[in-house]
């Protein structure tokens, strides 16, 4: 359906009317920015729900014993609050929302290359995610936690082949954004934009597409088998049947390894736009982030035996894997260097995108540097399965992704609504978030230290101590979160207006489109001439 | 960092000590950098920013610094590792059994016990093994973690004791309901003293003494063997059925796809104990427990049912 032809050119993307009214007119419509906003929104529903079931833990885990619930609820929360985040909202994350929307706007193209695969793609996230809701009313929700390990996915009495089936539904979505991202990052870059002027957030979206495209069918085949083997009882996984519970570890980390990637290179792209922007001065080292990104990209596939190395598989495979995940951390280091080498006889915009960018940095460094423990052997085995894990990956995945996001919505929230949130409001909301965030989880490292295992419903008393500290954390965290959403989601509708193309003073093409943009984002489509972030 | 009471624990040490410090060096070096540069050049200060060449030397620099420390850190990690990869030939030989939701040890001389008991400053040598789903076997104080893993033989892990004293082992991969509960202990004795109780034959067959409370010891059991993670003594149906109020009731089971009424009995306890899906009780799933076949003695039983008759007479 081509809505362009009832709208008039100056009408900004947010109030045309196409073929239909109201709400169908944003769930039916293939305007890439409008799809972009129903991924915003659809995870600002289910955000909410995963980190009050996330609050919940932590109040259960504020006082050892039985206090808030038994450990079947515990049990089946953690895993729905894993297969939410990561299924739902870190994985899909910045590309399904913000690449959506500000992809063609960054290459200068009217939409992405298939519109229309593009809302199907929205469509199918959405039934995947009812599905995994339904098991609540089959079979109860599933407890297995969110990596499903065999033969436990097995025996469990829950049914958990709904959460089985959204799962791998949602896969598919994940496959056509990134299909439909690759294609439009190839043919449909504005005149004169050549490879090496493309700006840098547009860049990690094509080096995650191609991981969307080639990781997620295996996690779909290591679904679909586990639920032959559930339904069909053929004997893969399961040892009673003659199956091999590692295999399925080992395909299970095959994709979930470079999901990690999925999940934070579009971050870094983010915070690649934003430092320059803030510093009044050209990003430093323009290639070597846009190689480091497909070096993560490619190396990314070779290291998810660090996953495994207590798993019971050979010495020689896990020496190997822990080489390989140390050279991965080195294109993360050289992107830290270089967003700080920016900053550098910069002009600082001490603003809030430019705090949550500086924060992700730090965040960052935190989970980056804490996974070097975890790729080196001898550690590993100490705090694999502890808090330590949880407390890295929440840093790398929630502090990747989660400041990332933030940083995004803040920097181009003005572009997409025409309007301007309450800075004050923001900024608090920043701090506390920030505050919350590493009383919350920093415990955690020392609790993993300390030998406390993950997953687990009670502790003994020598935990308790730093449980409470971290409880604590966690209720300011979620203080900030609701501060800074409620900021956003009030001054969506009521902020103050803005015409203003380029508030920021950034210099990629989004900031030369109307705001808010109009349909097809330009009247002429711009021709591009210099590099990216020329501040002169 | 924690206590540690193993051969393993100086080269874990080592290298978390090498990791640790070379990142909080680097993370206190960049955020104080981060800090300064917001200082002298936020906006007010530097309303004017000044151009920067990219600098091909800095940034070879900047890649190659890290990469010989990462070196140094992979190599600090597998020295700390590779004698947990590498057990001795000679040493006491454990076999770790794992079930939901209890560990078991099993002495080459055929000795059974709950916790693990072991000499100090000798080689123990320790089988995994897990009856049912994954289980991780866990001694922080060691620095010990090996997954146990149904189905895969041969899968070792060692270690050698250098103090004396008791250290939680914990399983440490999720394995369903009650996966926090499933602690046992490690005890470290000097040697005389583990030899003493290795071989003390009246271990073996537990004697009796006449006057003592078979009840309390029946409950003692069902709490040492793990009974008590999937029956509740207070009535309340966890995985499996409540031991309270059961016994001399008539209950209806499952016996091969066909209902029937029985007695809750010793002849019953005993069925359900060593052929566990022979019977199922209504309303309960097969394939949960196990069979304690070698495990767990007729005498033993007895104490069991008599633990459950004081239940039923409360
Ligand atoms: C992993 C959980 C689990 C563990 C551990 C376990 N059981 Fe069970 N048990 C069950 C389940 C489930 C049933 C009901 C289904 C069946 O009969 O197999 C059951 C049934 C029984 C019954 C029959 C009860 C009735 O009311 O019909 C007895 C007796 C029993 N178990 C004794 C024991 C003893 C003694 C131990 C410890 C040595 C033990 N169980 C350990 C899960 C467990
Ligand atoms: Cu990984
Ligand atoms: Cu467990």
């Amino acid at each position: 359906m081509s809505e362009s032809t009832t709208s008039s050119k100056h009408v900004s993307f947010l109030e045309y009317k196409g073929k239909y009214k109201g709400l169908l007119g944003w769930i039916f419509s293939t305007d890439h920015k409008r799809v972009g906003l129903l991924y915003l929104y659809t995870m600002l529903v289910f955000f909410s729900i995963a980190a009050t079931l996330g609050l919940l833990m932590k109040l259960q885990m504020l006082a050892p014993g039985h206090t808030l619930m038994g450990p079947q609820t515990y049990n089946a929360m953690f895993t729905v609050h894993g297969i939410i985040m990561i299924f739902v909202i870190v994985v899909p994350g910045l590309p399904a929302v913000f690449g959506n929307f500000f992809l063609p706007l960054m290459i200068g193209a009217k939409d992405v290359a298939f519109p229309r695969l593009n809302l199907a793609s929205w469509w199918i996230y959405v039934i995947g995610i009812l599905v995994v809701l339904s098991s609540q009313f089959i079979g109860g929700w599933p407890d297995t936690g969110w990596t499903f390990y065999a033969p436990y996915s097995f025996q469990t009495p829950v049914n958990i082949v709904p959460a089985l089936v959204g799962a791998t539904i949602m896969g598919f979505s994940s496959i056509l954004t990134g299909i439909n991202f690759i294609v439009t990052i190839h043919r449909m870059r504005a005149p004169g934009m050549t490879w090496f002027k493309m700006p840098l957030f547009p860049w990690t979206l094509y080096a995650t597409a191609w991981i969307q495209v080639l990781a997620t069918p295996v996690i779909g085949i290591t679904l679909l088998l586990t639920l032959m083997e559930r339904l069909l009882g053929v004997g893969i996984f399961d040892p009673r049947l003659g199956g091999d519970p590692i295999l399925y570890q080992h395909l299970f980390w095959i994709y979930s390894h470079p999901a990690v990637y999925i999940m934070i290179l579009p971050g870094m792209g983010v915070i690649s736009e934003i430092i320059p922007v803030f510093s009044r001065k050209s990003i430093y080292g323009y290639k070597a982030i846009v190689l480091s990104s497909l070096a993560i990209a490619f190396v990314g596939y070779f290291v998810w035996g660090h996953h495994m190395f207590t798993s019971g598989m050979s010495g020689r495979a896990l020496y190997a894997f822990s080489f390989l995940t140390f050279l991965v951390a080195i294109p993360s280091a050289i992107k830290v260097f270089n967003w700080v080498s920016t900053m550098h006889k910069g002009s600082l915009l001490l603003q809030t995108p430019f705090y949550w960018a500086v924060s992700f940095i730090f965040v960052f460094m935190i989970g980056g540097l804490t996974g070097l423990v975890l790729g080196s052997l001898a550690t590993n085995v100490h705090v694999h399965d502890t808090y330590f894990v949880v407390a890295h990956f929440h840093f790398i995945v929630f502090g990747g992704t989660g400041y990332s996001f933030m940083a995004a919505i803040h920097y181009w929230f003005p572009k997409m609504f025409g309007r301007m949130y309450d800075r004050s409001w923001a900024n608090i909301g920043w701090v506390t978030f920030f505050a919350g965030f590493l009383s919350l989880y920093t415990p955690m490292f020392v609790l993993g230290l300390q030998g406390m295992p993950r997953r687990y419903y009670d502790y003994l008393p020598e935990f308790h101590a730093w449980h409470i500290f971290s409880t604590l954390g966690s209720i300011l965290m979620i203080a900030g979160a609701a501060i800074v959403i409620i900021n956003l989601v009030r001054s969506s509708r009521h902020g103050q207006k803005t015409s203003e193309k380029n508030p920021w003073g950034g210099k990629t093409l989004e900031w030369q489109a109307d705001t808010p943009p109009t349909l097809e984002n330009w009247e002429e489509v711009p021709t591009v001439t210099q590099k990216p972030y020329e501040y002169k | 960092m924690i206590l540690g009471a193993s051969t393993f624990v100086e080269g874990v040490d080592n290298a978390f000590m090498l990791i640790l410090g070379i990142s909080f060096f680097f993370l206190i070096g960049i955020t104080l950098t981060i800090i300064l540069f917001i200082y002298r050049y936020n906006e007010k200060r530097n309303p004017k920013a000044t151009p920067v060449k990219d600098s091909v030397t800095l940034e070879v620099t900047w890649t190659v610094i890290p990469i010989i420390l990462v070196l140094g850190m992979f190599y600090y990690g597998y020295v700390g590792w590779i004698p947990m990869k590498r057990p001795p030939s000679e040493g006491v030989m454990v076999t770790a059994n794992a079930r939901m939701w209890s560990f078991n040890f099993r002495y080459e001389n055929g000795r059974v016990s709950d916790k693990l008991y072991v000499p100090k400053d000798t080689a123990v040598i320790v089988n995994l093994n897990a009856l049912d789903v994954l289980h991780s076997f866990y001694i922080p104080a060691f620095r010990i973690k090996e997954d146990m893993v149904p189905g895969l033989a041969n899968n070792r892990s060692w270690f050698e004791a250098t103090k004396v004293g008791s250290y939680t082992i914990f399983c440490a991969e999720y394995c369903g309901l009650q996966h926090s509960y499933m602690l046992s202990e490690v005890v470290v004795m000097e040697q005389e003293d583990f030899w003493n109780w290795y071989n003390d034959p009246d271990a073996m067959v537990e004697e009796i003494p006449e006057d003592a409370n078979l009840a309390l010891l029946g409950r003692q059991l069902v709490q040492a063997k793990g009974c008590v993670a999937c029956h509740s003594l207070d009535g309340s149906n966890l995985v499996g059925p409540s031991f309270a109020g059961r016994f001399g009731e008539t209950i209806t089971v499952i016996t091969g796809g066909q209902e029937r009424e029985i007695e809750y009995n010793e002849e019953y306890i005993t069925r359900s104990i060593y052929e566990p899906d022979a019977d199922i009780s209504v309303g309960f799933r097969p394939g949960q427990m196990l069979s304690y076949e070698g495990e767990i003695t007729e005498q033993e039983i007895e104490l069991i049912v008599e633990f459950m008759k004081s239940l039923s007479e409360e």
